[in-house]
């Protein structure tokens, strides 16, 4: 009974291991030959099913997905302003304009004190309520519904409702005010000082919850005579997690860390909205998606967005090769890719 | 075989072996910090919810002496407004379209390539498996620019299809992942004897693929809508025309435009939160087990 969830929950994320180091290595899984369509003798209706099956998803795919980023990378090398065909070539003007503007290093500079924040706050949290909400207690499973709704709820929700309570007259210095703390009210938006703290704080809200999930998932694998066993030798409970459970987590935890810092290099909606186009570069908080927003479409300079795009897009392949190469490479070389998409 | 689909798509409530609970252990931290714990949790999940739900009731110069208090009085007039005029309903209306097609869309593709990708044995099927798994490394940021540049050479600013055809694609390589091991867990001696009763590979397809592949299918399906519903950056570079305007954007410029009218945005965010909230707490373990089995397990 124990056993089920964890052989069959390793089959089921095998192929996102496979397919992100397939992806990565530019290598695709092949699997053992099933069903030799060859053999029935039918070799050109099976070709002509594979097209009618494929053929749609592909088009789709490779026109909306592969066809925008290739054009992406084509643009950035033109002075563009979006209309007609780009004929102004400008060769690498603007990536050299990117990496020499001020505003753009402090874009990246936001991005990774977000990435590391996300994973030093994010992580530590939600593994504590895990291992909280991994006893048995009455409710569990509201509590986890609970626990999940920030992250269900548009991110255009949650930054409309956020910056409302963080006004300087809005509900949370309201609420300190009230406290008998009115020492402590802030301008919790644009003090550049506190606005990367006050993001973080919606950022930890809202996503939280999918980490805390992920990571009950992953101890709800974890067969619990270990930690039976260990308790009856005599180790403690914080032992036990410690030098079990933990080790046992990690590869949830690798995984969630990888998406985690792919979501961060890339955060755009929560701070679009709350900060608008202009505040979050005064205020600490512009990102380098934001900067490609505002100074691609916004200001008309459709060559240079394309170019800040394809920046954006090196660093998370960059990071995320890294990342695979020193992080995620023990998982994927076995513990959590199978023999399924082998 | 469903059983054990239906085990591995909801990790979370998989049952415990019944003794386990039996082992003298000291369990957890104990039960009282447990409750502390989730207190502390739900009330930090649910203030701001409950800020922006109860804000609705109150009015505005209720908001400006005491930002952070109960309605004296429970006034119902702005959810009134907001549901009676006609521009909630409207993106209410598109929003519900955009997220049905694009789920209809995702499904449909992507369980046909899943099924060739998963059963059919050709050449060149690894190469076509890795690029659609490369599409995660895509995110639709990177491509925005190009992807609004396009859509508008094909015609499709301001419609609804602009941003269904995008959100299909963008969902295509989750979907293919997840519904691949599914549509190859699917046992080959079905697959023989179907063909020995005189089945195609279509109609095996239609009659036992389909069928068996259901709870798949609803994860991936879940997901597309949600990821549609809440989307913002798409509908923000290809709809301009406010009668075209996805729930998302509406909120935007709806607190953009009663921005002294706090009360009013309060209502009109709290609605446009009610469908999704509807569809998660509906659906929650389906979406559980889909972002849990297509990430972890």
């Amino acid at each position: 009974m124990l056993q089920t969830p964890v052989g069959s929950s390793n089959e089921t994320n095998t192929p996102e291991g496979v397919a992100t180091s397939g992806a990565l290595r530019g290598a695709g899984p092949s699997a053992p030959p099933r069903s030799p369509v060859g053999l029935r003798g039918r070799a050109w209706g099976a070709r002509l099913e594979i097209a009618v099956l494929v053929g749609p998803a592909l088009i789709v795919f490779l026109g909306f997905v592969i066809f925008p980023i290739v054009m992406a990378a084509y643009y950035g090398f033109f002075s563009w302003q979006g209309f007609g065909v780009p004929t102004d070539f400008v060769g690498f003007r603007n990536y050299l304009t990117i990496l020499q503007d001020p505003t753009f290093h402090d874009a990246l500079r936001h991005n990774a004190i977000i990435v590391v924040l996300s994973l030093v706050l994010q992580g530590p949290i939600a593994i504590l309520l895990a291992l909280l909400l991994n006893q048995k207690l009455r409710g569990q499973s509201i509590i986890r519904v609970l626990i999940f709704v920030p992250y269900v709820i548009s991110e255009v929700v949650v930054g409309t409702g956020w910056s409302l309570m963080l006004q300087t007259n809005g509900a949370v210095n309201g609420m300190l005010e009230n406290l008998g703390l009115g020492a402590y009210t802030q301008d919790w938006l644009s003090n550049p000082d506190i606005a990367i703290w006050t993001l973080m704080t919606i950022i930890t809200w809202k996503y939280i919850g999918f980490a805390v999930i992920l990571f009950l998932a992953g101890l709800q694998g974890i067969p619990e005579e270990l930690s039976e066993a260990a308790a009856i030798d005599g180790a403690s409970y914080w032992q036990i997690q410690r030098l079990i459970v933990l080790p046992l987590l990690a590869p949830t935890l690798r995984i969630w860390a990888f998406l985690s810092i792919i979501g961060a290099l890339q955060l755009f909606d929560l701070v679009y909205i709350i900060w608008g186009q202009y505040v979050s570069s005064t205020a600490g908080t512009s990102t380098m998606a934001t900067y490609l927003v505002t100074n691609g479409r916004n200001s008309g300079n459709f060559g240079y967005g394309n170019a800040v795009a394809v920046v954006l897009f090196l660093i998370s392949l960059v990071v995320a090769l890294i990342y695979q190469r020193y992080v995620l490479r023990r998982d994927t070389a076995g513990a959590i890719t199978g023999k399924a998409g082998r | 075989m469903t059983a054990t689909l239906e085990t591995v798509n909801m990790p979370g409530v998989s049952p415990r072996g019944p003794g386990a609970s039996k082992a003298p252990v000291r369990r957890g931290l104990g039960r009282p910090l447990g409750y502390a714990a989730a207190v502390v949790i739900i009330v930090a999940m649910l203030a701001p919810v409950a800020f922006i739900i109860i804000g609705g009731f109150r009015s505005n110069s209720e908001i400006t002496t005491d930002p952070a208090g109960f309605p004296t009085v429970w006034n119902i007039g702005n959810y009134i407004d907001v549901l009676t005029g006609g521009v909630f309903w409207r993106q209410v209306l598109n929003s519900t379209i955009a997220g049905a097609l694009t789920t209809l869309g995702v499904v449909v593709m992507g369980l046909m390539a899943s099924y060739v990708l998963a059963r059919y044995n050709f050449r060149g099927r690894g190469a076509l498996y890795a690029t659609f798994a490369a599409g995660l490394m895509f995110p639709m940021t990177v491509a925005i620019t190009p992807l609004y540049i396009l859509i508008k050479n094909l015609g499709l600013m301001n419609s609804l299809g602009g941003i269904i055809l995008p959100q299909i694609a963008f969902a295509l390589p989750t979907t293919i992942i997840i519904l691949v091991p599914f549509l190859r867990a699917i046992p080959d001696e079905i697959q023989e004897a179907a063909f020995i009763d005189g089945c195609s590979r279509l109609g095996f397809f239609w009659r036992m693929v389909v069928p068996l592949a259901m709870p798949g299918v609803i994860t991936v399906g879940i997901l597309a809508f949600i990821a549609s519903w809440n989307s913002y950056l798409l509908p923000l570079f290809i709809l301009n025309n406010q009668d075209m305007f996805t729930l998302p954007l509406g909120v935007q410029a709806f607190s953009s435009q009663y921005s002294v009218d706090t009360a009013r945005v309060l209502a009109f965010t709290s609605l446009s939160m009610i469908p999704a909230l509807l569809f998660f707490a509906f659906f929650e373990r389906r979406i559980v087990g889909g972002l849990t089995g297509a990430v972890k397990g």
